[in-house]
């Protein structure tokens, strides 16, 4: 459980408080594989550790990327790192999303804001596997234009025929052509057999709520609705207790939950 | 152990120091209750001289007093402010250090010697907090190296309960007062105006083993059934009592009870049940360096649900109210564990209760929920919806 030291390969800025790292994995001659969804724990020397989902490609193990917001100690001094410095990396954690019972179903994807960056494996996934599922919607929210990740992905996979993708944000701006409001004003629009799709949100909590919601109301069960929550990890082993959410450890038993199997929670204050 | 009854035996009180004095010979840590600061606090000991003969204590909701009794028995009080957690989950411990070297950093993995440890005077419901610990700390996936580490060299000498506190409740987790099970020696002390000798009975090989090395005789079926009856005049003594059938679920459907307001106006969130309790198990961690910001490292020091950055998240806290933390933490201990670990996370020992400086009462509370099932439900306040 301690931290292998590896170099920063790419630093990349996203928006104005995201940016991208591309990581030598620890082991050179395997890389690092992983689970669309999974999250490794991130330490800098000294400061302290924060758990940050990989965003990188499953099929591309030798490349370790994560995509992270700078809002604490540790993730703004990283978000000024140079090439070539050294961040300590321990993981791959935690359950991901359900690549595997989603074959042959319609797959809806709603992210809000950096929400987006632990679904981008399993759209790495979908788009390479892209034969084996029905009908596939990405929905995406950001607060303002400039917001928006990933945007030039956004754009080629809204490029594609085999893909519906729409883009929402909160705050329009004089060049802004697209939708305004929230990412679950987009559900209208998207085609699928809800008997037969599988959702996958990834957000802030309140937005997942009201996407679980609409959800519900157009007829697709919380069985097929998949969440990736979000509470305070330190060991990422289950036993440090911060992550519990009701009976369940975020970082062993989650990240990406069934939503029926949290039900009873999902929603309740403070819990 | 097969055929515990041929490995009952009688030991004189003074032929009980030789027994530590034994254990001790044998490299063992000694480790037992003795008094300091007005309480039976657990600490190294030197053999029997360092117990609190002839002390006793008294319990009640916010209340701990220690008091002389008029004898001098040995283990004739309840639980105090400290459980064996301190021992094997230690409050405080450095998991690894990391030097910076000219191209980053290297980590180095502690290897530290453990010492092997003699717990004296561990109370049944102890025992079983032990065993709630093993199975979080070891009985899953990722094993806690440096507690499967200390456990696995404890010898344990549980001392069976021959009175209860008025905030006991072992009882009711089917926790106590008698052990049947996981000691290497069990002892019932016996003290009346003619006689103070020690019932034993050895758990392991290596329990019977120490044993064998002091003088005993072995136990008639009087000095069996006297000690089987001490403890059972203790059962009958309960202090509290807590109804458990379906607390899981009462507890699952009452997150919105009107109670949890109310015991929040009282509870001042300031950690100590937590801390008392002997199977809260959470610990924080923090990364520290040198002055010189060469050296790092990670300590991990026990944490507790009522502290507000245990449930920080970027953005703000999960749980800011006080209300929700103690939902929390008593939902967590005699609801989720059940999910988490297969068993209760409450061993009745009524630490929590009697170290709280509200008197708050975890038996009154779930009661209180018991009594009003379902109360608050109706009012709309579950959800954000």
């Amino acid at each position: 459980m301690v931290p292998h030291p590896v170099s920063i390969r790419e630093l990349q800025r996203e928006t104005h408080d995201t940016f991208t790292l591309t990581l030598e994995p620890p082991d050179r001659d395997q890389g690092l594989s992983f689970i669309p969804g999974q999250f490794t724990m991130l330490y800098l020397f000294g400061t302290g550790e924060v758990p940050i989902s990989i965003s990188g490609d499953p099929a591309y193990p030798m490349r370790l990327v994560h995509t992270i917001r700078a809002v604490g100690s540790v993730t703004r001094t990283m978000q000024h790192m140079q090439r070539g410095s050294m961040l300590g990396v321990r993981g791959p954690f935690g359950k991901g999303w359900p690549v595997e019972e989603a074959r042959g179903k319609d797959i809806v994807i709603i992210a809000g804001g950096i929400g987006l960056a632990p679904l981008r494996p399993v759209i790495y996934h979908l788009l390479r596997e892209r034969g084996d599922y029905e009908h596939i919607s990405i929905l995406y929210g950001a607060r303002c234009p400039a917001d928006i990740l990933y945007s030039r992905e956004l754009e080629s996979w809204g490029g594609r025929f085999d893909v519906d993708v729409s883009v929402t944000i909160d705050y329009a701006t004089t060049d802004w052509y697209g939708d305004v409001g929230v990412v679950t004003s987009l559900l209208d629009k998207v085609r699928c057999d809800p008997g037969k799709t599988v959702v996958m949100t990834c957000g802030p909590e309140i937005m997942m709520r009201f996407a679980a919601r609409e959800l519900n109301r157009i007829g697709i069960t919380d069985e097929h609705i998949y969440v990736s929550m979000e509470r305070n990890m330190q060991c990422a082993a289950g036993t440090c207790g911060h992550c519990q959410y009701g009976p369940s450890f975020v970082c062993k038993d989650g990240p990406v939950f069934r939503l029926d199997r949290i039900r009873p929670f999902f929603g309740t204050r403070e819990i | 152990m097969q055929d515990r009854a041929n490995h009952r035996f009688v030991v004189t009180r003074h032929d009980f120091s030789m027994l530590l004095a034994t254990l001790r010979e044998r490299g063992y840590l000694l480790l037992g209750p003795t008094l300091r600061d007005q309480a039976i606090v657990y600490d190294e000991i030197n053999g029997a001289e360092d117990l609190p003969a002839g002390w006793t204590d008294e319990q009640e909701a916010g209340q701990y007093k220690v008091k002389r009794r008029d004898d001098n028995a040995l283990f004739a009080y309840n639980v105090g402010p400290h459980s064996w957690k301190k021992f094997l989950q230690l409050p405080s411990l450095t998991l690894w250090k990391a030097q910076k070297t000219d191209n980053g950093f290297k980590v180095e993995e502690r290897d530290e010697a453990t010492p092997r440890m003699a717990f004296i005077g561990v109370r049944p419901c102890e025992l079983r907090a032990i065993a709630v610990q093993d199975q979080v700390l070891t009985g899953g996936d990722h094993i806690d190296p440096d507690y499967a580490r200390r456990r696995k060299h404890a010898f344990i000498v549980t001392v069976q309960c021959t009175q209860a506190g008025n905030t006991c409740f072992c009882v009711s987790m089917g926790t106590g007062p008698r052990a049947e099970e996981g000691f290497d020696l069990a002892v019932t002390e016996i003290i009346d105006t003619h006689r103070h000798e020690f019932v034993i009975e050895a758990g392991t090989d290596t329990g019977a083993e120490i044993l064998a090395r002091v003088p005993h005789r072995s136990a008639s079926e009087a000095d069996w059934q006297n000690a089987q009856s001490a403890t059972q005049r203790t059962a009958e003594q309960m202090g509290r009592q807590i109804e458990t059938s379906g607390i899981r679920e009462l507890l699952y459907r009452n997150a919105e009870h009107p109670r949890w307001d109310e015991v929040a106006d009282r509870c001042l969130a300031c950690t100590n049940c937590t801390m008392v309790c002997p199977t809260c198990f959470c610990t924080a961690v923090e990364d520290v360096t040198d002055l010189a910001g060469q050296t790092a490292e990670r300590i991990q020091r026990w944490d507790s649900c009522f502290n507000s950055r245990y449930s920080y998240i970027h953005g703000g806290i999960v749980r800011p109210s006080t209300r929700s933390r103690y939902r929390q933490w008593l939902t967590h201990k005699l609801a989720y564990w059940h999910d988490q670990f297969g068993s209760s996370g409450c061993v009745g020992c009524g630490r929590c209760i009697s170290w709280c400086p509200a008197g708050i009462d975890i038996t009154e509370e779930v009661a209180a929920i018991r009594a009003n099932d379902g109360g608050g439900m109706e009012q709309g306040r579950k959800t954000n919806e």
